[in-house]
């Protein structure tokens, strides 16, 4: 009975939808403000429908409901109760109910804390993400339903999650991405209603700024904990594959990058506006896109669970609707708000529009390698794949020439700006930055080009900071007034640029300093890697709730000195029967150990074991932690509550602008 | 100059220098980049490149893989039920990989015929094959069947 509720309340979640889609849009059309202020409770009436109809779907699996497919194909009774719960997003239809939940999520959010917004304004935004709705809405309903029952036919047991997907970074990585991805949908919004309303003052800049900083924090933290769970779970060691599904998360992050920038721009000097625009039309559609290759199944990988060619296509004339329908308002509309203000050479404008220069350009590179097989393939040419080569030949010399400008500029001011000033204020971070840099690596041993590169780059970035928050504090009386007077936004930014540099070091100290080793060994062997003596000292065997496991049991030491006990597991899942590797790692701020199982070799009980040492990988995880952390920061800035103000403030001063 | 009229020369010098060095980039990056897929019946006919890196797939014969004793050498061969690829390959195979199951092999074609793998993929479940193998499969098995249409009309 539960699951029929829950189909009844998708339903009802679909056509409160259509309404949200329709009526607010009519009464911003006809100026009724009756029809208007229904788009705030149609938001919240969306949200409580598609979360219960969210708990009916986790009751099912939670009560071992078989007979729903879904349950029987990604359940088993053998699943721990938290598994079980996360495995209502671990196949196609749960993790489309949990991106339309966390749509209805945002939409309720927006509908709650922008009261102070002009009806108009809103209704339009909530009109927008309910058109959006509409289309997930119908694309579960249509396609891929997740109370389908196996009635007659119903297995006496599920046939369990993908081992893979059994791990606590799996709980929270779908919830976190989708937050991110779906988190553009707002900033989205905001540019449709503002090129609705043909209006694209500071104001809407304003008001969809905490909206995209939020959802950039999210999708860093979900991108970063796939990454993350990518190493320890995959059992090889990489942290970043290129893998094309990797890249749909990525792209939108990249865009939505350049996208906050822009809105800085756009909000503070009223510059950039039909660029951000288009900014945050892109973002959101690489979203779709995203959505697009992961569900269609027109690409392969870990995480596509569906290849019907139903669901793809239909994906694909969403696609095509709201690109399509977005480009051509955006084609009607744009010219009408074009800017009438001017910046220099030397100014703040100019760094930040070669942030989204680069920025984009990236993102067009990574689309490129990632859509290029698909291309080729369509057109005949043969099955090619781009491998990692391809990216980072081409990111790494991106993101090494974004850097220099980046450290430039918190320290630069907007408008116009002088050499002799940036000289005067940076060039000792500048030669600090060089010496550190330069010097540093010596520690490591072998001398290293790119890390030493990578610390010149990080120490610019870090140095450029550090002089920049010295000169706001000094310009205040006190340091406790410097302090309060210096705004959250701010801060945000520094934690976030401190974020980039560290995962700057991060990544070129792990790509460069790597140790990595393929072995066979039997228990009593040990083998050293840098300094440490890895001891095989025992195999195991282990016994797991749904799993049996080989176990191989080492040592780890370093002169002498215990450092950990390290314990990796080939398990055989018995459900279903899939062989899978654990990892076993150690930790650390400096380095991380880490050991996996290969496979049995010979007939002495030797295994091939994979042993790695990789100092600071932690640090690009930690660096995007920051850089998440940095984009909460921004949003508690007091400047976005005083939003009824601002927004008055800034109609007056497009007044004044039409006027001159 | 206007003040506007230089602003837009900046925009516009920016995204051209920019995506010059960009478009410069991905046409060096991807000249020794991307790998064409082969089935084996294309690798055992010489049409694919020898010293270039290229991906063969199929299923693992049975029988044919063969393991070293002191190192993690192995050798094995994948067919698409026309012809066989022998593949080399120094260390740990995925997970998945298994005679009878789908692979995919990424590395060079020496002169002896032999693929020197530097990576292998294999199937990430039981429902799930490489594409480029299902569908090499699927071609080979088409054939076949014409084939021996063919001399079935012959008799």
């Amino acid at each position: 009975m539960i699951p029929e509720f829950g189909h009844f309340a998708l339903i009802v979640a679909l056509c409160l939808a259509v309404l949200l889609a329709s009526v607010p849009l009519w009464g911003a059309w006809r100026r009724n403000t009756g029809a208007m202020a229904l788009a705030p409770g149609l938001a919240m009436g969306l949200l409580v429908f598609s979360g219960i109809s969210f708990a009916c779907l986790a009751v099912a699996f939670l009560q071992d409901d078989f007979s729903v497919e879904v349950v029987a194909n990604n359940s088993n009774s053998l699943l721990p109760a938290i598994y079980k719960f996360s495995a209502v997003w671990g196949n196609h239809e749960g993790s489309l109910l949990l991106w339309i939940l966390i749509l209805a999520v945002w939409t309720a959010a927006v509908a709650t804390f922008s009261r102070q917004l002009p009806l108009l304004v809103l209704s339009r935004v909530l009109a927008v993400m309910g058109f959006v709705a509409v289309g997930f809405l119908s694309f579960s309903l249509l396609t891929s339903n997740p109370f389908a029952r196996l009635i007659p036919g119903t297995p006496a047991d599920g046939q369990d999650l993908n081992p893979l997907l059994q791990d606590p970074g799996l709980i929270i990585h779908p919830p976190l991405l989708y937050m991110g991805y779906v988190g553009f949908s707002v900033a989205f919004a905001f540019a449709i209603a503002a090129l609705l309303g043909g209006r694209l003052d500071a104001s809407w800049a304003r008001w969809s700024r905490p909206w995209t900083n939020i959802a950039w924090a999210f999708l860093t933290l979900g991108i970063m904990l796939g990454s993350w769970w990518a190493y320890y779970e995959l059992g090889w060691g990489g942290w970043w594959f290129w893998d094309p599904v990797e890249n749909a998360s990525f792209m939108p992050w990249l865009a939505g990058t350049a996208l906050i920038h822009s809105l800085a721009v756009t909000e503070k000097r009223g510059l950039f506006k039909s660029w951000t625009v288009l900014l945050a039309i892109f973002a959101f559609s690489l979203s779709l896109l995203g959505t697009f290759l992961v569900r269609s199944g027109v690409l392969t990988s870990v995480h596509a669970f569906a290849t019907d060619p139903a669901r793809g296509l239909f994906i694909l004339v969403f696609l095509a609707i709201v690109v399509g329908g977005s480009l051509t308002l955006y084609a009607l509309r744009a010219p009408a708000v074009n800017s009438r203000v001017s910046f220099a050479w030397l100014s703040r404008e100019t760094l930040l529009l070669v942030n989204n220069v680069v920025f984009l350009v990236a993102t067009l590179t990574v689309l490129f390698g990632t859509l290029f097989p698909l291309l080729m393939d369509a057109l005949g040419q043969g099955k090619y794949s781009v491998g990692p080569p391809y990216f980072n030949a081409v990111f790494v010399p991106l993101m090494a020439l974004l850097v220099p400008f980046m450290g430039l500029g918190p320290v630069s001011r907007w408008k116009r700006d002088s050499a002799q000033r940036w000289k005067a204020e940076l060039l000792l971070p500048a030669i600090a930055a060089l010496a550190c840099g330069l010097t540093l690596p010596l520690l490591h041993g072998e001398y290293n080009l790119w890390v030493a590169l990578a610390l010149v780059l990080a120490g610019w970035l870090l140095l450029g900071l550090g002089r920049d928050v010295w000169l706001r504090l000094r310009a205040a009386p006190t340091l406790a007034r410097g302090l309060r007077r210096t705004p959250a936004s701010y801060w945000g930014m520094v934690v976030a640029h401190l974020g980039f540099a560290a995962c700057v070091v991060g990544v070129v100290a792990t790509s460069q300093y790597s140790i990595e080793r393929d072995l066979k060994m039997e228990a009593g062997q040990a083998e050293t890697l840098a300094g440490y003596r890895f001891e095989f000292v025992e195999l195991a065997n282990f016994r797991g709730p749904n799993f049996r496991a080989d176990e191989a049991r080492f040592v780890v030491t370093r002169d002498g000195e215990e450092i950990a006990r390290l314990a990796p597991q080939k398990r055989r899942y018995l459900a279903s029967n899939q062989i899978m590797t654990e990892a076993a790692i150690d930790a650390g701020l400096f380095r991380d150990l880490f050991i996996a199982m290969g496979e049995p070799v010979g007939q002495g009980g030797a295994w091939a074991i994979r042993l790695h040492y990789k100092p600071m990988v932690r640090w690009m995880w930690l660096g995007a932690i920051l850089m998440a952390v940095g984009g909460f920061i921004t949003v508690v800035d007091k400047r976005y509550r005083r939003q009824r103000a601002a927004s008055t403030a800034s109609a007056g001063e497009v007044a004044r602008g039409a006027q001159a | 100059m206007h003040p506007v009229r230089k602003q837009r020369l900046i925009i516009v010098l920016c995204v051209v220098l920019f995506s010059s060095a960009a478009v410069g980039l991905m046409a060096y990056a991807l000249r020794g980049n991307i790998n064409l897929f082969f089935p084996p019946a294309e690798v055992a006919a010489g049409k694919a490149p020898v010293g270039q890196p290229i991906r063969v797939g199929g299923m693992v014969v049975e029988g044919s893989v063969q393991r070293s004793e002191d190192s993690l050498h192995v050798r094995f061969e994948v067919t698409d039920y026309q012809a066989r690829v022998p593949i080399v390959y120094e260390g740990i195979l995925p997970d998945l990989f298994g005679e009878g199951q789908g692979a995919v092999a990424a590395g060079v074609l020496d002169d002896q015929g032999v693929l020197q793998a530097t990576e292998v993929l294999a199937k990430h479940d039981e429902n799930y094959m490489p594409p480029e193998v299902a569908e090499a499969l699927e071609k080979s098995k088409a054939q076949m069947k014409g084939a021996n249409m063919t001399k079935g009309q012959g008799e």
